[in-house]
């Protein structure tokens, strides 16, 4: 779960409580090595591929991803590599003024999205929303050829006609219970006040 | 933050720390080929400018219009202010047709913080007399840290007319509250006639401090406001205060010369010193459009619900939120399925 996702949700401030530890590093390691492949099988290898991670749960991963595809191209170091951007969502979400929204770190775009094809990548896919919001906000950068998404656990309670393109895996998960991806494993728990 | 931006005073640093983080987001806004984010949809800023502006006034409408808010400008000489209606009059006036922030600058102190008690909008003081300018202050921090990384521990000179100035009042509130140590630089018959409540040094002479300074801030000598012969003649104020090139030779290389604006070139500045990389003035004037917009988006975007509780309203569609039927939802009244009208044929 992201720090924005701790920082901003009830109880604020509150302490995570892991209740039951749902993959561990490996388990990360083999998910992102699958999707890798599932990215190279759709779109034909990794030409015009731009992979963008969400702050701030989504951009290790995303510089996970991307090194995983260069390792299964063989990519060597004169090879040019998938270029990995990263995007700040905050002025784009639907609730500014309904709950404290703020951008955590600045957007990075590294190449001009026209024409190519854009990987998002998210660590934890619930309502939608945030996918909404990066949709958006991928227009004031270009008109990308095709925009896919990619998220390590997709937790269900969907609130918008949003699906993933890959999934790391599949959480049934309760509202109110809370999802914490890092890169060494992902967990599942409540946040309790502190 | 609170609902209004008065003075840097009520900011903590922590406050102002946040700000400047959000600047930064705002820059990379700015730098886009569309430099409009959808952030502030909806919102309506007024300006309401009481006294001459440019700079300000542009960069606050320039400001709120990249973050998509809606922007109603007030220019005194064409309004009923001719007419002789009242601040309080404009005021409600305006509110009644429905705003959410009062951009104000008034020639006298205190008039910002008098309208924010008159409506319910988020009030910003863009300059109030003598008093205080607290969104130059922060642009003044932002482009300070975005040269060296952090005011702490920066020595910086603010030169000249303090007295008149609310841009060096607000500085050096901000200044001293991120860590930096201010002197200050000027004829005793412009300065304040106390310094007690700041932390800063006091010098009468420019030439004794310019060789320790990591930021020259020079004040512009406010002629309009000067109502008594306070120096003797400007020659002499710029031979003792202003920033000549020999002056601005003996700053250390990588020290920054910053002003306001509008400078009287030749005056506190000469002209080709205002033009050397070291001078990042055009730069302050770019960033005070980022750092307006990060403050009007956090006045009206989450600092409007700011922590702690959220109305049991807005609980539904947040991200995290409690399980879909909270408790209070049930006593919320809902629309009676059964049409009135028919009921009432029925009985």
């Amino acid at each position: 779960m992201a720090e924005r996702e701790r920082r901003l949700t009830r109880p604020y401030g509150g302490v995570f409580i892991a209740r039951s530890r749902v993959m561990d590093a490996e388990d990360i390691h083999r998910a992102l090595r699958r999707m890798a492949h599932e990215i190279l099988e759709r779109n034909h290898g990794i030409d015009e591929l731009v992979l963008v991670g969400l702050q701030t749960g989504g951009v290790a991963l995303a510089h996970a991803l991307a090194a995983a595809l260069a390792e299964i191209e063989e990519l060597t170091e004169d090879d040019p590599t998938v270029p990995v951007g990263t995007l700040d969502v905050a002025l784009y979400r639907d609730d500014i003024g309904i709950r404290p929204v703020l951008p955590e770190e600045v957007t990075d775009i590294p190449v001009d999205l026209d024409g190519h094809t854009v990987v998002l990548v998210d660590d934890v896919l619930f309502t939608g929303r945030t996918i909404r919001a990066a949709l958006d906000a991928m227009c004031d950068y270009g008109r990308p050829r095709a925009v896919q998404l990619a998220v390590m656990i997709d937790r269900g309670h969907r609130e918008l006609p949003i699906r993933p393109d890959y999934v790391g895996k599949n959480l049934p998960t309760r509202r109110d219970e809370l999802v914490d991806v890092t890169m060494t494993g992902v967990e599942l728990g409540e946040l309790q006040k502190q | 933050m609170s609902r209004n931006l008065l003075s840097i005073a009520d900011l903590t640093r922590d406050e102002i720390e946040e700000l400047l983080d959000v600047t930064d987001s705002m820059v990379e806004v700015s730098g886009r080929n569309i430099p409009k984010v959808p952030a502030l949809r909806g919102r309506t800023v007024v300006s309401l400018f009481y006294e001459d502006s440019t700079r300000t006034r542009l960069s606050f409408d320039a400001a709120a219009k990249r973050l998509s808010a809606d922007t109603m400008s007030f220019a005194v000489s064409s309004s009923s202010v001719n007419k002789g209606e009242s601040v309080r009059d404009t005021i409600e006036t305006i509110e009644a047709m429905g705003i959410d922030a009062v951009v104000v600058r008034h020639r006298s102190s205190g008039v910002p913080a008098q309208i924010a008690g008159w409506t319910d909008a988020a009030v910003v003081n863009a300059g109030d007399g003598w008093h205080q300018h607290p969104t130059q202050a922060l642009l003044d921090a932002y482009t300070i840290r975005s040269h060296r990384g952090s005011l702490e521990g920066l020595h910086i000179g603010i030169v000249g007319d303090v007295r008149h100035s609310r841009v060096a009042r607000s500085d050096i509130e901000a200044f001293t509250t991120l860590g930096a140590h201010v002197t200050v630089v000027a004829p005793p018959t412009l300065l304040p006639p106390s310094l007690a409540p700041w932390q800063v040094d006091v010098s009468h002479d420019l030439d004794a401090v310019l060789d320790s300074l990591d930021v020259c801030y020079l004040l512009r000598i406010q002629q309009e406001r000067m109502t008594e012969a306070l120096i003797p003649s400007l020659r002499e104020y710029t031979a003792r205060y202003g920033l000549t090139s020999e002056r601005a030779d003996r700053l250390a290389p990588d020290a920054l010369i910053m002003h306001p604006g509008p400078m009287n070139r030749g005056v506190e500045i000469a002209g080709e010193v205002a033009d050397r990389p070291a001078a990042v003035i055009t730069e302050q004037v770019a960033n005070g459009v980022a750092v307006r917009m990060a403050v009007l988006f956090m006045l009206l975007g989450p600092g409007r619900h700011a922590l702690p509780p959220l109305a049991a309203s807005d609980e539904r569609g947040r991200d995290d939120g409690p399980p879909e039927r909270a408790p209070q939802d049930l006593d919320v009244p809902t629309a009676d399925p059964v049409d009135p009208a028919l009921s009432g044929t029925e009985a």
